[in-house]
């Protein structure tokens, strides 16, 4: 808009840059990653307690409510609701993202970033980064846990590895419309209330603990097509074998579009909240 | 390379900070209403005024953080709207809030500012230690910022502000929610820093604070500028000593206050008893009250000299009693709140 302006001559004297050096993209949001991560090893409670709720239910499901349902034939029960848990624990794992950013507007820190000299993109993408290792961490307990259980890989660790990454590139998405949800709620309060009802949407009517197809047909339509059910679908196909290309290119299309769509969501309500 | 020209800088580079016509809205509410001022290489600014007068949006705007709706202002000759990344690499901020990471240590909040403001690697652990140590932080450096003191968190603030040596600083009521000996140290500290050259634009609703630190003060009310000039101008229009005549009823508190009116401001409190006298020096001016009396055969109750209250400077500069009530709360209004109504009872006693 105004091109035309000449450049003023201090900022010249004091070889200015009008935008941050391309390598500080990624080493600030990098930076803002390792403060997150930081604060999550210091504060271990909420790591424990994001841990105790997908514990209850591979107990609940397995022994108490596992034997009256019907798992797909050719699979054990155990075996069909791992993948479930696991995805389910990185869903609910994502309100985390959220409730961080929140806190950051909360507290005068994201202030702060605002008024230093950095890559703009930095604290949203150093948060979900942050919260993508936090995954990585709650999955391996969650994948330990299912071995104590009886679940048992069935494809060989190659397509399970697949699976992990896939699993925590469904948390990355997640955590971009927590973000939104975050930044938006203003307070750590509201966006925890904020993301419940939507989080138990979609991971509750899924194809997670129960197979659809005892399901009305209005929810089975719903339960067949939402991104949580394409994931554990695809989960379920590279751990217990079976085929893989259908369900993994569904789920990698859900977060995909998911990451695009709530990412731009994000960073333009970031840049808006003042 | 970025780092070393902070020597190659003029110094007679004329207004570190140039406001013209700044405005902004927050919907219907207009908190900023036209305001223009520069600030001298430097020099200290001190902006005075209540709570919701404007000044943490004016601070706001001048660091990027807020557009402005209407108007201009550059630091440094960097306009704040078309150069914003330029003008945060020479700008340090320390805000109201504390705004430091609270599980990270005092070292650790400093190093990620370090990095984040891009300082050559191997100076981010020097720098960190060099500031914990002039302020004080080095015995706590490595406890999680959770653990330290109200006073404590904003010195660290402070260092976390300076981490790429600004050369324009803005302290946004820095040392609102202190204890008195909290509040005299950062004096002390600011004051050193203003001593190294740093231009400071400081925000306070402190009289005392602004008088103590600033070479020019500004005094702003409902978004505008009601009175500017150095500390000595205003308190000469202002009057540094209120003395406080209390008597047993309000019809001997009328004929006082006509008695009393050329010795300074005269003003009939709500209690309609007590009238206040604003003037400039304390001494001379109690023995002419206490003659006037005599002289009328007026008998107080008490008599009370006090500093003025942020109050009284209002009450002069504009008429009224200062509002308060934040237009649009910033983050961690909740503290703010609590903070402003312990002050209004504290003036009110």
């Amino acid at each position: 808009m105004t091109t035309l302006s000449p450049p003023s001559p201090a900022a010249e004297d004091l070889g200015l840059q009008d935008r941050p050096p391309a390598s500080a993209i990624v080493a600030d949001a990098l930076a803002i990653a390792h403060r997150n991560l930081i604060a999550l090893v210091r504060t271990p409670t909420t790591l424990v307690f994001s841990t105790i709720q997908p514990i209850i239910f591979v107990l609940l499901f397995r022994y108490v409510f596992g034997g009256a349902i019907q798992a797909p034939p050719g699979m054990s029960y155990v075996d069909y609701l791992m993948p479930g848990v696991f995805v389910q624990t990185v869903t609910f794992g994502s309100v985390n993202t959220g409730v961080g950013l929140a806190t950051d507007l909360q507290t005068g820190i994201i202030e702060r970033f605002r008024s230093l000299p950095m890559a703009r993109s930095a604290v949203l993408a150093g948060r979900t980064l942050a919260d993508v290792v936090r995954n990585l961490f709650v999955i391996i307990l969650m994948v330990a846990m299912g071995f104590l259980v009886g679940f048992r890989i069935h494809a060989g660790v190659i397509p399970f590895i697949g699976a992990v990454l896939l699993m925590l590139g469904f948390g990355f998405a997640m955590s971009w419309i927590m973000a939104l949800i975050g930044l938006s709620a203003g307070n750590a309060e509201a966006a925890q209330a904020g993301a419940f009802p939507f989080m138990a949407l979609l991971v509750f009517a899924s194809n997670a603990f129960v197979p659809t197809n005892r399901m009305p047909r209005l929810l089975r339509a719903y339960a067949d097509h939402q991104p949580v059910s394409a994931v554990n679908s695809a989960v379920r196909a590279l751990a217990g074998g079976g085929a893989t290309t259908r369900p993994v290119l569904v789920a990698l299309a859900w977060m995909t579009g998911i990451t695009v769509v709530f990412a731009a969501l994000a960073v333009g309500r970031y840049r808006r909240t003042a | 390379m970025s780092v070393a020209p902070m020597s190659v800088a003029p110094m007679n580079a004329g207004p570190a900070i140039v406001v013209e016509g700044l405005v902004k809205r927050f919907g219907d509410v207009v908190a900023v209403a036209g305001v223009d001022f520069t600030v001298p290489t430097g020099t200290v600014l001190g902006l005075l005024g209540p709570n919701g007068a404007g000044k943490t949006t004016i601070v706001r705007m001048l660091t990027t953080i807020l557009r402005p709706d209407e108007g201009r202002a550059s630091v440094l000759g960097l306009d704040v709207v078309r150069r914003p990344h330029a003008v945060r690499s020479v700008i340090g901020l320390a805000g109201q809030y504390a705004a430091v990471d609270e599980a990270l240590t005092g070292r650790e909040n400093l190093r990620m500012i370090g990095h984040l403001t891009h300082q050559p690697g191997p100076t981010i652990h020097q720098r960190a230690d060099e500031l914990l140590e002039r302020f004080g932080l080095s015995a706590a450096a490595d406890r999680p910022v959770r653990t330290y003191s109200g006073g404590m968190r904003r010195r660290l603030d402070l260092s976390a502000a300076l981490v790429h040596r600004p050369r324009v600083l803005f302290l946004d009521e820095p040392t609102t929610g202190l204890d008195p000996p909290g509040r005299s140290d950062l004096w002390a500290l600011i004051g050193e820093l203003v001593a190294d050259g740093t231009t400071l634009l400081l925000t306070t609703q402190y009289l005392e604070e602004a008088d103590r630190l600033s070479d020019n003060i500004i005094v702003i009310d409902g978004g505008r500028i009601v009175a500017s000039g150095s500390a000595s101008q205003l308190k000469s229009r202002l009057g540094t000593t209120v003395v406080e005549v209390r008597f047993p009823d309000a019809a001997a508190a009328q004929t006082a206050s006509t008695q009393l009116a050329p010795i300074g401001a005269v003003e009939v409190l709500d209690d309609r008893r007590t009238i206040s006298v604003t003037v400039a020096d304390a001494g001379p001016a109690v023995l002419e009250v206490v003659r006037q009396l005599d002289s009328t055969g007026l008998f107080p109750e008490s008599i009370i000299v006090r500093e003025p209250t942020l109050d009284d400077v209002f009450l002069q500069l504009t008429g009224h009693k200062a509002e308060t009530g934040e237009p649009v709360p910033p983050p961690g209004a909740k503290a703010a709140s609590g903070k402003r109504s312990a002050r209004r009872e504290r003036g009110a006693a």
